[in-house]
């Protein structure tokens, strides 16, 4: 993976920019000794390393105004960081740039019932911002797998999904205003708890876009009530095709389940050694999830039992409680950890119209055997939002790279059968340099100058998202 | 007027021109400062060009009629389900709406408070900008975070950044059953609290809006037969220490809903419309403040479409209250002193204008509409 040579002018002033940082923040705000800057040096995609010249760590609004300032003035790349969690790379810091990281951001601002929002300090995690609700029965939809630990701030950054977005919409559907920092150090609040803009759609780019525009600070988020309850239904297929019919026999019959979780066989066997849910061992396994009243529930089952068994399903396996329905989910949510067990991993994120799903998965298990490197299939399959994960041993050396190639070749496979390199996770650094397959220059430039009318020196999160060789006039010029 | 066959053709047409020009899909949505420019019509930009009712999608060019995609999806039992409103009635003008207008101005009906917006369902975009070079962003999948998010941004920028020649859409089941309960008698804070309490019950409200007239604070619930009898039943029990509540449904239900949605009850009001977005409780506290001669409620309380005497400047009397005020339908003498989009702090003006800079540097396409 390629990344920028590092300023070697910022890098010599080191000394007077950490000391106006300080100047501007609290004591034990600003990390700057190398044995702890390490620990900023990567986020999920661990692959990759580099630590920051330093770290800094606000707790206010104007604490980011006033660092971003600083930066501004002294020409410093600055890389936000939430919690770390980025599987693209999205947070990964060069030698020359400031880490901005939001985790000392974590309180609820405000909640309004009536309204149905919340607004809080973009630092707090996923989960615990449904955590300061769900006493009074209220959740906040999008559901990263991630997130027990994953910040907002990155969720917004990165636009995350979740496997209950099939219903719910991901984060922008869910996001109703922000206060943001830009880069010239400049506070802005965009939308609010109103439902819409009143001119250009600020907030729906900014949502995204990969802490290129602005440093969000506060979001206000959609909740909403709890359903009544929740039931999924196991389906085992002797096929990707009967599996992939099935899901559009579902939708097409106007039934929106929560959630469908796809896997092959390769992830039930893996799942399976690691937390015996007693999955049947089948070439394709559905997970379907619905909703409400327990006679909704059992209204929109019955629907989906009929379909499946119009499919020949060798196995349909319904919860009769909560403890049946908790180990219909287990394997699915074990897979990545199990996976992490027996191997390294890539997970790709590629999306897909639905309709490609057989074809798509056909090509992925010969692509698998011309790369000698096994992939393993789970994913969201309402959304043709994929997951293919190629195991690797990153000890050998040149795997690393064989999965790399392995992967963009995939990648490009979803663009080519008309979906995208990345449905949830972003573009980061992993698949920058991918950009290029589905977008032309002209694409590419629309995009860029969006960031030049909110960044015009080019120092947020600079070498991310859009292929060096198209961002190098911009970043050269800052 | 330009009427191009095709997105190639329309490319060069902005190419070889100077403007100003003035971008219309049917002509049934005039909103903004008018635009003085030789129009340029999508109307021969029209088909859908793709149509997959198992993946949830469609694309169509822009000019495609509005009508036209929802016989399509009818024939599949699927709608568009942000139902944009058809402006004809409250405007007072005549047109076919295209479906790259109501995209434009990201138009959403009273399902926005439970399903989300046009722009929530707008998967992808193909658009012409001011220098006439052809972009396209998003795609035809549910879930694409690949770059920007300029889908977003073209929706609801009333054909300033770009003209849309092509737009893919999230599409959705349609409703097997619906029904209203209706509480009566209520007034505006009463209503607002009700259907607060309705929005905050787990029986997926898909509409909640208040008509002052009748007194009528109306909650909307959609799905199959059973899952709809059993949360009308529930409904019913949260609301009843409203007022007197009863169930309405069939043709009643359906045109109650289109009423709200095309905001029928101030069609042919002599004074000026506004649309005022604020947070659903404060919706109360702007009908007591302005006072307007009529008006109708809708999003729980979030939005609200209002009638006041021509000329009179609502922002300055709302300056209380966080979200905005479009200027929906004006006399030429309101319009000539009350811009008609909300004006917003300087550092968001300076970004919009920058946007429409980099879009449009030579300022040809719809200029000053939204000043």
């Amino acid at each position: 993976m390629q990344m920028p040579e590092p300023n070697e002018s910022i890098i010599s002033r080191k000394a007077i920019i950490v000391e106006k940082l300080q100047s501007v923040l609290p004591q034990g705000a600003v990390i700057d000794d190398p044995a702890e800057t390490r620990a900023y040096e990567c986020d999920g995609l661990a692959a990759y390393k580099c630590p920051p010249m330093c770290a800094v760590l606000p707790s206010t609004t104007e604490e980011v105004s006033a660092i971003l300032k600083v930066c501004h003035e002294e020409g410093v790349p600055v890389v936000p960081r939430g919690s770390g969690t980025s599987l693209a790379g999205g947070a990964m810091p060069t030698a020359d740039s400031v880490i901005l990281g939001v985790a000392r951001l974590n309180q609820v601002i405000e909640t309004s019932y009536e309204d149905r929002t919340i607004t809080v300090q973009s630092g707090r995690t996923n989960l615990s911002v449904t955590g300061a609700v769900e006493t009074d029965g209220f959740f906040y939809a999008p559901d990263p797998s991630s997130q027990l630990a994953c910040a907002i701030a990155g969720n917004i950054a990165m636009n995350s999904g979740g496997a209950h977005c099939l219903k719910y919409g991901v984060t922008t559907n869910n996001l109703l205003g922000v206060k943001m920092v830009m880069m010239d150090g400049t506070i802005v609040e965009i939308g609010g708890a109103h439902l819409d803009s009143g001119g250009l759609d600020l907030l729906g780019v900014i949502c995204g876009s990969e802490g290129q525009l602005g440093v969000v600070t506060e979001a206000t988020l959609r909740i909403l009530h709890k359903p009544e309850g929740a039931l999924p239904v196991l389906m085992g297929f002797d096929s990707a095709e009967v599996a992939g019919a099935c899901v559009s026999d579902i939708i097409k019959a106007g039934v929106l389940p929560v959630a469908i979780e796809y896997m092959d066989k390769l992830c039930i066997e893996v799942c399976e050694d690691f937390a015996k849910a007693g999955y049947p061992l089948c070439e394709a396994l559905l997970i379907v999830e619905v909703e409400g009243s327990e006679l909704e529930i059992e209204e929109q089952l019955s629907k989906i039992k009929a379909i499946a068994q119009t499919h020949n399903p060798v196995e349909l396996r319904e919860a009769n409680d909560a403890d049946e329905a908790a180990r219909i989910w287990l394997g699915r949510k074990s897979a990545f950890g199990a996976m992490g067990q027996i191997n390294d991993y890539m997970c790709l994120d590629g999306t897909i119209p639905v309709s490609e799903l057989p074809f798509v998965l056909k090509r992925i298990g010969e692509l698998s055997k011309e790369y000698g490197l096994d992939v393993g299939n789970v994913f969201h399959a309402g959304d043709g939002n994929m997951h293919p994960l190629i195991l690797f041993d990153a000890n050998t050396p040149g795997q690393l790279e064989t999965c790399e190639a392995l992967g963009a070749d995939i990648l490009k496979l979803c663009v080519e059968v008309g979906g995208c390199l990345t449905g949830e996770h972003g573009v980061g650094i992993e698949k920058r340099d991918l950009m290029s397959t589905q977008y032309n220059e002209a694409d590419l430039e629309a995009q860029m100058q969006v960031k030049d009318v909110f960044d015009p020196s080019w120092l947020l999160n600079p070498a991310k998202v859009f292929p060096l060789e198209n961002s190098k006039p911009r970043r050269a010029a800052a | 007027m330009m009427e191009p066959h095709s997105e190639a053709e329309l490319s060069g047409l902005v190419k070889g021109s100077n403007g100003p020009l003035r971008i219309r899909g049917g002509g049934t949505r005039v909103f903004g400062r008018p635009v003085q420019g030789e129009v340029v019509s999508t109307a021969n930009l029209s088909a859908i060009t793709l149509y997959e009712p198992g993946a949830l999608t469609l694309v169509a060019k822009a000019g495609t009629p509005l009508s036209e995609i929802e016989r399509e999806l009818a024939k599949n039992d699927q709608q568009l389900a942000f139902e944009p409103m058809d402006h004809q009635l409250l405007l007072g003008v005549e047109g076919t709406p295209t479906i790259g207008g109501a995209i434009a101005a990201n138009v959403s009906g009273p399902r926005r408070i439970s399903v989300g917006a046009a722009r929530d369902f707008l998967l992808g975009v193909r658009f012409v900008d001011g220098q006439g070079d052809i972009i396209k962003n998003g795609g035809r999948v549910m879930k694409n975070v690949t770059g920007y998010d300029l889908v977003k941004l073209m929706a609801g920028s009333y054909g300033t950044l770009g003209i849309l020649t092509e737009v893919s859409l999230k599409v959705m089941p349609a409703d097997e059953t619906a029904a209203t309960i209706a509480v009566a008698g209520l007034g505006a804070s009463e209503a607002v609290a009700a259907l607060s309490a309705a929005l905050g019950s787990p029986f997926d409200v898909t509409g909640a809006a208040y008509e002052p007239a009748s007194r009528q604070t109306a909650v909307r619930i959609e799905g199959f037969k059973k899952s709809v009898e059993y949360r009308s039943d529930e409904l019913v029990k949260h609301l009843k220490d409203f007022g007197e509540v009863n169930v309405i449904t069939g043709s009643e239900h359906d045109t109650l809903w289109r009423d709200i949605r095309d905001v029928t009850p101030l069609a042919g009001a002599e004074g000026d419309i506004w649309r005022i977005s604020v947070r659903p409780s404060d919706g109360p506290k702007v009908i007591e403040t302005l006072k307007p001669k009529s008006y109708l409620m809708d999003w729980g309380g979030g939005l609200i479409w209002a009638e006041v005497d021509n000329r009179t400047d609502i922002r300055s009397m709302l300056s209380a209250f966080s979200g905005h005020a479009t200027l929906i339908k004006a006399s030429p003498e309101t319009r000539a002193i009350i811009p008609s989009f909300h004006p917003s702090v300087d550092a968001l003006e300076q970004v919009a204008e920058g946007l429409r800079k980099k879009f449009d540097p030579r300022g040809i396409l719809n200029p000053g509409l939204m000043n």
